[in-house]
């Protein structure tokens, strides 16, 4: 089954990845084989099965609400691309006109 | 020199201790075979020679004082998508090109505490993401034993460099298979724990529930030292598991005698599966018998479902977790005027083709619409897949299976069909489903590359798959390392 180019477009859009039209066209492709080759899954009895989402018997993990140092703000914001007195900056959230 | 870069881990340790050589020389052995040998092999991304240099003194100066671990003043190598404070830490990705990271991955710090000397960061996949390296954003890793092969992947650059002796031992990390199928493909020896053995923190995340860090090495032995090293329980990571790490080297005993070891026909069924592999494989049974295990015919009904499973739930792991790659607090940023443009400017730049893909399939199967048919459905077959493995592995100690359906490929053979490069991982994905150990190790030769075999075994049952894959070592001594010359590889 081969995806529609508009729902290539529309999951594309969802994940925020920039695509160029043929890069589009090439995820439509590879996906549609990649996806038949998953239907497969479809042939399993899964009626009474519990779904895992992971394989360790832990839960709730807690630790103590204790204060404890983070790390200097100057060397998180090494790595930001662009800052403004000890703050990332970043492009306006809201529409302003 | 050369002498130098092929002793065993575990040998190094007793001459380093000895003092009949030093950490100094050790390291500079090693980075002299590196400036050898890597323009060929292209293992390393971020070379950290004067580090070493510093590193191997100080672990001198450690040792002349009485006080040494079981790595320390080793030269070792680490897949650069565990964070260093010391030298960048990119995953093999234009998104993290310039990242410095500002804290040391678990692993990374354990290590240093043991005054372990780091030679470098290694060529991986991009985010792990892939079978042969050939998705790394800067440059394709070369298999030691054929410069026109792929090394295996993710962890290309941590296996090529252990087999042509760049490195004592190395990290990687394994979601599907990436420290067991490389390992394979270049003849060494390769460990994924158990998952919840090895803190992941501050190892760059692909697909949470599946990712584990692990050695390679050429020796059992050696891998056995370096696990003890990274394993336990970590505050940081709450998935790692508060378990007592035991000495892995002092299950070695050599004895399997009477040993339950399970082999399931559905491996051998595998499409695809080249007949040098599998006559390989068959051989490596018939020595465990040999060696007094009992081979117990095992059934593990629903391998076949592993694959498309595993590329349901990964994906979805990693689409959630590379969401955070946004162009505002690190990495890749693409001002594109607005927030919204920015984000698919900087994510369709900073992403390779693969990376783009696992985070649109992911997507895709968490999409509403989509969800309970994919991303639910493999969650109840991963149910199935362990229920398999949980079953067999209560009549039996370990399991055998071969690492991967054939030999390594040839660079190129595989790049444009993802489908066909997903199905390298075939053999070594159940083990991450089921959260399982598994240790792969050399086993023949096969068209003149390396055969590699996998011993898995049950959570937490390192001391198992490292005793019985020890014996076979023992009893069989494959070579590790390929004879190497400088200059063999074309432009």
């Amino acid at each position: 089954m081969r995806l529609e180019l508009e729902t290539v477009e529309h999951i594309a859009a969802l994940a925020r990845v920039g695509l160029t039209p043929e890069e589009m066209e090439r995820m439509r492709d590879q996906l549609s084989a990649v996806l038949d080759h998953i239907s497969m899954l479809q042939e399993v009895d899964t009626d009474d099965i519990a779904p895992t989402a992971q394989v360790i018997q832990q839960h709730n993990v807690m630790r103590d609400d204790v204060v404890r140092p983070s790390l200097p703000r100057e060397q998180v914001l090494l790595n930001a691309p662009d800052q403004e007195d000890g703050y990332l900056r970043v492009n306006a959230v809201l529409d302003q006109s | 020199m050369t002498d130098l870069t092929s002793l065993t881990i575990a040998e190094a340790r007793r001459r380093l201790d000895g003092r009949e050589i030093s950490s100094v020389e050790l390291t500079e052995a090693h980075i002299a075979r590196i400036e050898q040998l890597d323009g060929d092999v292209k293992a390393f991304i971020t070379p950290m020679f004067e580090q070493a240099r510093a590193m191997a003194a100080e672990a001198d100066a450690a040792i002349a004082s009485g006080q040494s671990d079981a790595l320390t003043g080793i030269p070792v190598g680490l897949k650069d998508i565990l964070c260093t404070v010391d030298a960048p830490t990119t995953a093999a990705s234009k998104m993290l090109e310039h990242y410095q990271s500002p804290f040391d991955a678990t692993v990374v710090a354990k290590m240093r505490a043991q005054k372990a000397v780091f030679l470098g960061k290694l060529n991986t996949d991009e985010f792990a993401m892939g079978s042969s390296t050939e998705n790394s954003a800067f440059f394709t890793t070369r298999n030691p034993w054929d410069l026109e092969r792929v090394p295996g992947g993710s962890s290309g650059g941590s296996s090529a460099s252990v087999a042509a002796g760049m490195a004592m031992g190395t990290l990687g990390s394994d979601t599907g298979g990436s420290i067991r199928q490389p390992a394979g493909f270049c003849g060494v020896v390769g460990l994924k724990p158990t998952y919840g053995r090895v803190s992941r923190y501050g190892l760059i995340a692909f697909a949470s529930s599946l990712d584990q860090i692990g050695p390679f090495t050429r020796t059992v032995e050696d891998a056995a030292l370096m696990l003890g090293a990274i394993a336990g329980h970590d505050p940081n990571d709450s998935t790692s598991v508060p378990v007592e790490v035991p000495d892995y080297r002092a299950a070695l005993t050599g004895d399997i005698s009477g040993m339950r070891i399970g082999i399931a026909r559905e491996f051998a069924e595998v499409e695809g599966m080249e007949l040098g592999v599998l006559a390989a494989c068959e051989a490596a049974y018939d020595q465990f018998a040999a060696l007094g295990a009992e081979l117990v015919p095992v059934e593990l009904p629903h391998s076949k479902y592993a694959l498309p499973t595993y590329y349901i739930t990964a994906p979805a792991e990693a689409s959630a977790n590379l969401a955070r790659f946004d162009g505002v607090k690190y990495g890749l940023s693409v001002n594109a005027g607005n927030v919204l443009d920015s984000y698919f400017a900087t994510r369709g730049q900073g992403f390779g083709p693969e990376v783009k893909r696992r985070i649109m399939l992911g997507t895709y199967a968490l999409a509403s619409g989509y969800y309970d048919a994919y991303y639910v459905k493999a969650q109840k077959v991963r149910t199935l897949i362990k229920r398999d493995y949980d079953e067999a592995l209560k009549d039996v100690d370990v399991i055998l299976a071969p690492t991967s359906p054939t030999v390594a490929f040839k660079i190129g053979a595989r790049s444009d069909d993802p489908l066909q490069m997903y199905l390298a991982d075939i053999f070594t994905i159940p083990a991450n489903m089921a959260g399982l150990p598994g240790i792969a190790i050399p086993c023949g030769f096969s068209e003149g590359l390396p055969v590699s075999l996998q011993v898995l075994g049950g959570a937490f049952g390192e001391v198992n798959v490292l005793r019985a894959a020890h014996a076979y070592e023992q009893a069989t001594n494959w070579p590790t390392m390929p004879e190497m010359v400088a200059g063999q590889a074309g432009a």
